[in-house]
């Protein structure tokens, strides 16, 4: 039990006071940008990276990653008290939470909501912990091709996962690709899609795209429904807290399902949002009394949240092992890692035992004070949204505005920033998918290094990706997942076809 | 000021005037096929082939680009053949659009004015026109909290981070 041991180590240092004071920073930091309409784990993320270059790796990387799992907890108290999703991942939380607090048991939903978000989370650490270190060591014999099998799966996994249309998800993917080759080639030096701009020397910068698509683009998305809070009181004390406490055991089984559909859409880069849904769906397709949910039945709080919070946890995994995000915001840290000067992958659990430890002990701790956080002080989070919306979306495209130009200090990138934000407005209004379109732009240069490295090994011969049955085991696998929209497709149309043969 | 911009809100989801949605998917499909089709055209200019060294700078972004060109121009075929309810569903309504511009064209003010007058400057005078525009404030209350984001994004930022933003004449003539 090697790991237990270098866990212990971990604990010495996210336990030290100044760590300790980031983590609680982080945190509430996180709930806040959670609560706030237009900020989210992404980009509340991408907006204060910048800010953190002056802090040893490990403790930049502790404060970001408790704001994350803060978002992750403040997702919840819109969703149920104002039955406004404050992040995508928290709308299912909504179908049940919201009737819930309508029926005056706000207090309960919340409790609820935040206890299974714990549960989920810890079991996502608990994987994290054991099966991180194996995958690592695993991954330290891959070489180019294997890599590039890897990330050429995941992104299969978006088209052969997405709920939407495989079509649009692959046109975002390959719009990411392009962006991340903008700019200087680091291989040969020529300057590539330029068109003769000097601003356009530099590339784009994911933080600044990132900033855009889901800050400014939200801030134009909710102001078109005239944003306007009317929310339930919240209410919690200890003697709800316990109340609901003593009754959340009766559905262990409920949320180890969700745990492990979680961890599974975590670590396949689908993310939180799907997994929410997922194990909505499962557990009301389970439940003896389907025609509850929806009308208030706390099971519909406990397994979307589960699910979400254990997949944005364990999106961490192949972020850490194999340096391939499983979620945009996994993609925003994974970029922090390369500007802190650190090389995600295989030997970050080699090199900097530190740093990765370090970090899986401050999941434990973190989420322990986010529960303690948000039990606490949900009336005043809840309070937040009765700041009007006018200015609540001035100071957002501040901080955006701010966030944007400390990436480089450019004032180009502000501009910039609001051309994402148009684009990620545009995207999300027709159902264009913007996971892949930030994590193709994160992970860009890195999937065509490895691509072009494998090419230089075999000579330009194709067949190297399926030189082992390593890399070829993968490259199959994702070449499978690309074909099922295909199947499913001429299925679709095959039935069409003979249906309509019938008919006439 | 009794009735504000947020009021019409109301009434913006009802309306059955606006943008198509089948239009924007068109847009949208074609600019992502014409940026997959520059991409082609200028890794084409620097040789999408093997070089001496390899792959060269176009291998990668050709094939790429014709992967994104070819996804969009697939794209149209459903939108196309669309009938009925879905072609008349909308992008946005008039009444909305009007809502997202009284948004976006402060925001591009903002952002215009940025290298000008420096970044505190802009965002003082951005939430105080948010707040008399959008909101039902008055002066009195816009104005000091327009002041209030300025100096405390001032003191965060400059003082306590020691990150410079961008700074006009204001910030000068205090000395800074």
């Amino acid at each position: 039990m090697e790991e237990i041991g270098l866990l212990m180590q971990g604990f010495a240092v996210a336990l030290q006071p100044e760590n300790m004071l980031l983590m609680l920073v982080g945190v509430v930091l996180g709930v806040l940008i959670g609560v706030l309409p237009g900020l989210g784990g992404a980009n509340g993320i991408a907006i204060l990276l910048p800010l953190t270059f002056a802090m040893p790796p490990v403790s930049a990387v502790i404060m970001l990653s408790c704001i994350y799992w803060g978002a992750l907890f403040g997702g919840a108290i819109t969703s149920i008290l104002f039955n406004i999703p404050g992040e995508p991942w928290s709308v299912a939380t909504t179908f049940d939470g919201y009737p819930m607090a309508q029926q005056g048991k706000a207090g309960e939903a919340l409790t609820a909501a935040f206890t299974a978000s714990f549960f989920g989370a810890f079991v996502a650490v608990v994987m994290i912990t054991f099966v991180a270190p194996i995958i690592a060591g695993f991954a330290l014999r891959f070489g180019p091709p294997e890599f590039f099998a890897v990330m050429f799966l995941s992104f299969a996994c978006f088209i052969g996962m997405a709920k939407g249309s495989p079509l649009k998800t692959l046109a975002a993917m390959m719009l990411g690709f392009l962006l991340a080759a903008v700019g200087m080639d680091t291989v040969t030096g020529q300057l590539r899609m330029t068109f003769g701009s000097e601003e356009m020397i530099r590339g784009f910068d994911f933080l600044v795209a990132v900033i855009g698509l889901f800050g400014i683009s939200e801030i134009l998305c909710s102001i078109e429904d005239g944003l306007r809070f009317k929310g339930q009181r919240a209410k919690i004390d200890l003697k709800v807290v316990l109340r609901t406490w003593a009754e959340l055991p009766k559905h262990w089984f409920l949320a180890i399902r969700s745990a492990v559909i979680g961890c599974w859409m975590g670590i396949t880069p689908a993310g939180a949002t799907p997994a929410s849904f997922m194990s909505y769906g499962v557990a009301r397709r389970m439940s003896k009394d389907p025609n509850g949910f929806g009308r208030g039945k706390v099971e519909g709080v406990v397994a979307p949240e589960t699910a979400a919070h254990a997949a944005g946890t364990s999106a961490l995994l192949p972020m850490l092992t194999l340096g391939v995000p499983g979620s945009p915001t996994a993609a925003v840290l994974l970029g922090g890692l390369i500007m802190w000067g650190l090389q995600p992958g295989p030997m970050l659990f080699v090199e900097q035992k530190e740093f990765v430890w370090g970090l899986i002990a401050s999941m434990y701790l973190g989420n322990v004070a986010g529960l303690l956080v948000v039990l606490v002080a949900v009336p005043w989070f809840a309070a937040i949204l009765r700041v009007p919306f006018p200015i609540i979306a001035a100071l957002i495209l501040t901080v955006c505005a701010i966030g944007a130009y400390t990436v480089s200090n450019a004032e180009f990138d502000i501009v910039l920033m609001l051309v994402f934000g148009v684009i990620g407005y545009v995207m999300k209004k027709l159902d264009y998918p913007l996971a892949p379109l930030v994590l193709a732009l994160v992970l860009g240069d890195r999937t065509e290094e490895a691509f072009r490295q494998s090419l230089l090994v075999s000579n330009g011969d194709i067949g190297i990706f399926f030189h082992n049955w390593l890399s070829g085991g993968i490259m199959a696998l994702g070449i499978a997942l690309l074909a099922w929209p295909v199947l499913t497709w001429a299925r679709g149309a095959l039935a069409g076809g003979f249906g309509r043969a019938r008919a006439a | 000021m009794s009735t504000t911009t947020l009021d019409i809100a109301q009434a913006a989801g009802r309306s059955s005037q606006g943008v198509r949605r089948t239009a924007m998917e068109v847009a949208t499909s074609l600019t992502l096929a014409l940026v997959g089709a520059a991409a082609i055209w200028d890794s084409a200019r620097l040789g999408a082939g093997w070089g001496v060294e390899g792959p060269q700078s176009g291998y990668f972004p050709f094939w790429i680009g014709m992967i994104l060109a070819g996804a969009s121009l697939a794209n149209l075929i459903p939108v196309l053949r669309a009938k009925g309810a879905a072609a008349e569903e909308m992008f946005v309504t008039w009444p909305q659009l009007r809502l997202v511009m009284s948004v976006l064209i402060p925001t591009v003010f903002y952002v215009a004015a940025i290298p000008v007058s420096g970044i505190y400057a802009a965002s003082a005078v951005l939430v105080a026109y948010f707040m008399m525009r959008l909101g039902e404030f008055t002066w009195r209350s816009a104005l000091p909290a327009a002041a209030a984001t300025a100096v405390v994004a001032f003191m965060t930022f400059e003082i306590w981070f020691l990150v410079g933003l961008p700074k006009g004449p204001v910030e000068e003539l205090l000395g800074f």
